[in-house]
């Protein structure tokens, strides 16, 4: 239970205005690595919970949005432990690599003509100067597999090492990489049909 | 047909080596094959630049000032508050 003491005399923190502050940033936080709406926020509800219970842990040496990220964090990856494991079993190199060859010739691994990537037209510039491109990377993001997403997400959003996603995803080193390289041929090829 | 011929047309393996040369590092064995790879395939070299975009761009996909935040709906921000100041007042 918590420890009321330390919840009237920490000075460094004040949960009072923690929806106000930090509800909106941690509930996107949530939602672009887990997809799901109600979940996410169930998970920033739990994290503020879980926050008031650890309050005296809070030293003041982050900021306090920091440290909030990093319990909600915390919780996301467990949701990615619960979505993958059912994954894990069935993700072998064999089908993903079946899966492929909508990708790329079977015999001599050339690309097949529909899926020859074209440019976009915006690699030259300023990315993030488009907001409509970006909306449409998240859509791409969303419709990921959950365990690609995990992993992909990990890696490129929260840089982690390739050791600890597959410890914490318990996915192989190999499939690691096929995860990773099937994710962005279908990441890519998203973008390219919505945005051309 | 050699290896570094067979690398040489290849797509499907190139594309994976620009996505390990993205996050990890490549043998010098890989860079060589990778290089051959690109000196011949246009294509290769577009879904190279675009991979390197994509993974910028998710990078920066949550930095709060880049970011179209999402909004919490307030109903359910209300409820929130109403928990932290429950458990705040309780003593």
């Amino acid at each position: 239970m918590s420890n009321n003491n330390d919840i009237a005399t920490n000075v460094l923190t004040e949960p009072g205005k923690w929806v106000a502050q930090y509800a909106d940033y941690l509930y996107t936080y949530a939602y672009t690595r887990i997809n799901d709406e109600d979940l996410a926020k169930d998970l920033v509800q739990e994290t503020f919970l879980a926050a008031l219970e650890k309050l005296d842990q809070f030293k003041g040496n982050s900021s306090e949005r920091t440290w909030l990220t990093a319990i909600l964090k915390n919780k996301v990856i467990d949701v990615y432990r619960k979505k993958s494991s059912a994954f894990a079993q069935k993700t072998d190199v064999a089908e993903a690599e079946r899966e492929q060859q909508d990708f790329f010739d079977h015999n001599d691994g050339h690309w097949n003509v529909e899926h020859r990537p074209k440019a976009f037209g915006i690699e030259e510039q300023d990315p993030l100067i488009n907001k409509e491109f970006n909306y449409i990377l998240q859509k791409c993001l969303q419709k990921l597999p959950a365990l690609w997403l995990s992993v992909f997400t990990m890696k490129h959003m929260d840089d982690q090492s390739t050791d600890v996603i597959c410890e914490e995803l318990r996915v192989s080193p190999s499939n690691f990489w096929v995860i990773i390289h099937r994710t962005k041929l279908n990441l890519r090829a998203c973008l390219q049909k919505n945005w051309i | 047909m050699d290896e570094l011929t067979k690398i040489a047309y290849n797509c499907r393996k190139a594309t994976h080596l620009i996505e390990k040369k993205l996050i990890d590092h490549l043998t010098l064995r890989e860079k060589l094959e990778l290089k051959i790879h690109l000196a011949g395939c246009s294509v290769c070299r577009v879904f190279e630049q675009q991979s390197t975009l994509i993974n910028k761009m998710v990078r920066d996909l949550f930095h709060p000032e880049k970011i179209t935040e999402l909004k919490l709906d307030e109903e359910y921000k209300k409820q929130m508050q109403e928990r932290i100041e429950e458990k705040l007042n309780k003593h």
